[in-house]
């Protein structure tokens, strides 16, 4: 027995390294690019063989760069914030209620959520030029909530499914209002649930390249993701890679410390003890 | 404290399947209540509607002598403990049982004087910081009952409260539920599909069958005069054993020999105009091994051989199960509690005969044995109403 569980751990332990070596190798390779000088950039070596915090400091010193930082973040924040409020009403009142057209509804959102956006791109774009808000951050934040509704109304519906209905009867029967017997039992109990969602649309927003692009000319609403494309280095002839590196760096850091700052609240579990077990 | 009248309320569900059908029952003050039936009788339903989970489609359900239909469930002050406890996760021992005071609005010094008495009462105390996650199933019914008693509800509804916990503990609680109950004095309007707890809980008994009360009454009343063949098979573990029989002149005709009647059972099957085939019943016990009944006693029954095949001691009693020849019982109630006890599943079990003799019974297994049945208290079915052509008052 005892060979066959090493035999079985070193299994598994290549198995893990391999998959984490495959996600974490280019992260790493960025990282390394970031923190090196421009002479060394086409070294081939994966690790630096200068140290600079040139990069970082070039970005920062960039008006560009910090102004669409802001950007991505306020719109972000923004969409996710919206996002997540209606998609709680609306994921609540699909695993709860019975309500007409509720097939409609949901079948709907998933009509969205599988749309193809790039073919929304263009009509977008006319529309929003037409209705002055391309190139604002409304003009951002619209058609990111739009495809972050779905997914919200999606995950949320799983996490309030979760939760027994039984708690809310008892709650009515102890003398909650409805409003209290969702603020009180239901909320605390689905938190888990939105923050996981909070993370999920706030990845999607941040991340988006296609609108982001495509609905802004300006650093007036650019978000990062299309400021980086944007990136040309002090001259025309410079090699920006050092640059670019540092700044996908630095876009990384908030999901990182977002993820970080709710893991602690997405704990599995929660509901177990409320019901037989 | 209350008195709880249910007016011919029912439930209709707009697809128009109907639930529960013009319900008539007055729960005393104080009074300790059991609805009873198989599952799909309407008897959570019936529970439901007076919690004001479910509306009421038609009739009217008044407590203390005012319509409730239309208050919500927060302002008729009643307490609900569910089959699954129901217990808020998050919060703790403490919390749950406060939760209704503090909804309330009581002060701090009565909220926590009233919980420390709840759970001294239910031997909570050493739990009362401790999240649900971390009690036994035991510990959760208990604190279900606590948050139930806290508030000092006009009456408790409990549905199942018992059905998730294992046997022994299950007989524990239902004992200190009734200590609960009868200490409080509450109203208590209990559902179970338990047997043991109908009989043993209640004031009185309930019996629903598809939506419709089919009995009310005593549990030992029930017990001995079941209006109907669904009552009779369903009160009594185990339960009573149904013979087809036929009346002539005065004598009972079945598998089981000729018996003849007694004054007192002709005269009410007279009365009620028995038809000429009925359905017998007969309670386990009221068979004994014949070897053991006196000389005197034979007279007032009638005896007959069984085969035994299978014969269960108990040490107090014991359990003689045996087949006789003939036809099987059968109507449309005796169809459904076999389905409802999966019984209809085991073959040949309709026909089986369970009768309970005397620890001192010499009886074996597989032996042939004479029996006897007391005859004065055999009871009469009509097969196609299903109704007891022997019932007394």
């Amino acid at each position: 027995m005892a060979t066959a569980t090493t035999g079985r751990k070193v299994t598994w332990g290549v198995l893990d390294l391999l998959v984490i070596a495959f996600a974490l190798i280019p992260v790493l390779w960025i990282l390394s690019l970031s923190f090196k000088t421009k002479d060394t950039l086409t070294d081939g070596s994966f690790w630096p063989q200068q140290w600079t915090l040139k990069n970082y400091a070039d970005i920062f010193q960039t008006s560009e760069f910090l102004r669409a930082l802001v950007n991505s973040i306020g719109i972000a924040i923004i969409s996710t914030l919206i996002a997540v409020v209606f998609g709680t009403m609306a994921a609540y009142a699909i695993a709860r209620l019975e309500f007409p057209g509720k097939r409609l509804l949901v079948g709907l959102s998933l009509l969205i959520a599988m749309f193809p956006q790039v073919s929304l791109v263009t009509p977008l774009f006319n529309i929003e030029r037409g209705l002055g808000l391309f190139d604002t951050w409304p003009g951002l934040i619209l058609p990111y909530i739009t495809f972050a509704l779905p997914l919200s109304i999606y995950t949320l519906s799983a996490f309030f499914r979760e939760i027994p209905w039984e708690l809310e009867k008892a709650a009515k029967m102890d003398g909650a209002t409805p409003a209290q017997a969702f603020r009180k039992v239901i909320a605390p109990l689905a938190a888990p649930g939105v923050f996981t969602t909070a993370i999920l649309v706030f990845i999607l927003c941040w991340n988006d390249f296609l609108f982001a692009i495509s609905l802004t000319s300006t650093t007036a609403s650019r978000t990062v993701p299309a400021a980086l494309s944007f990136f040309t280095g002090s001259s025309q002839f410079e090699d920006p890679t050092g640059q670019v590196s540092a700044a996908a760096v630095v876009i990384t850091i908030p999901i990182i410390i977002f993820v970080l700052f709710f893991q602690r609240r997405i704990v599995a579990g929660l509901t177990s003890g409320a019901v037989k077990g | 404290m209350a008195e709880i009248v249910l007016d011919k309320v029912s439930k209709q569900y707009p697809d128009g399947a109907l639930a529960v059908s013009e319900v008539d029952i007055t729960i005393a003050d104080g009074e300790f209540i059991i609805l009873v039936g198989p599952s799909g009788c309407g008897k959570s339903t019936t529970l439901n509607m007076v919690a004001g989970l479910e509306d009421i489609s038609s009739g009217e359900l008044r407590i203390d002598g005012q319509r409730v239909n239309e208050k919500a469930p927060k302002d008729r002050d009643i307490a609900m403990v569910f089959q699954s406890y129901a217990l808020y996760p998050h919060m703790s021992v403490r919390e749950n049982m406060a939760f209704p005071l503090r909804l309330a609005k009581v002060d701090d010094a009565t909220v926590n004087a009233k919980v420390e008495e709840a759970a001294q009462i239910l031997d909570l105390t050493a739990h009362l910081d401790r999240k649900p996650a971390n009690l036994s199933g035991g510990q959760r019914q208990r604190v279900a009952m606590g948050r139930a008693i806290v508030r000092n509800p006009k009456a408790f509804l409990m549905d199942e409260p018992l059905s998730n916990l294992d046997a022994k503990l299950r007989g524990q609680m239902r004992t200190s539920v009734s200590k609960i109950q009868k200490q409080l004095g509450t109203t208590t309007l209990y559902v179970t599909h338990d047997q043991t707890e109908a009989m043993t809980l209640g004031d009185r008994v309930v019996v629903l069958r598809a939506g419709y009360v089919q009995q009310i009454g005593s549990p030992q009343f029930l017990y001995d005069n079941p209006a109907n063949l669904f009552v009779a098979g369903f009160i009594g573990s185990p339960s009573m054993n149904f013979v087809p029989a036929t009346l002539e002149n005065g004598e009972l005709h079945s598998a089981l020999g000729t018996t003849p009647l007694t004054d007192r059972i002709r005269r009410l099957a007279e009365a009620e105009n028995a038809p000429r085939e009925v359905i017998l019943g007969i309670r386990p016990e009221h068979f004994e091994d014949a070897a053991l009944v006196e000389a005197g006693q034979r007279t007032t029954g009638s005896t007959f051989t069984a085969h035994i095949d299978v014969l269960e001691s108990m040490g107090s009693e014991k359990f003689a199960h045996f087949t006789m020849e003939g036809d099987v019982a059968t109507s449309a109630e005796l169809a459904e509690l076999a389905a409802d006890s999966g019984s209809a599943d085991v073959p040949g079990a309709d026909s089986l005969i369970v009768a309970r003799l005397s620890a001192e019974s010499r009886t074996r297994e597989n032996a042939d044995v004479e029996l006897w049945f007391d005859a004065d208290k055999i009871k009469l079915f009509d097969p196609a109403s299903g109704k007891n052509v022997t019932y007394e008052d």
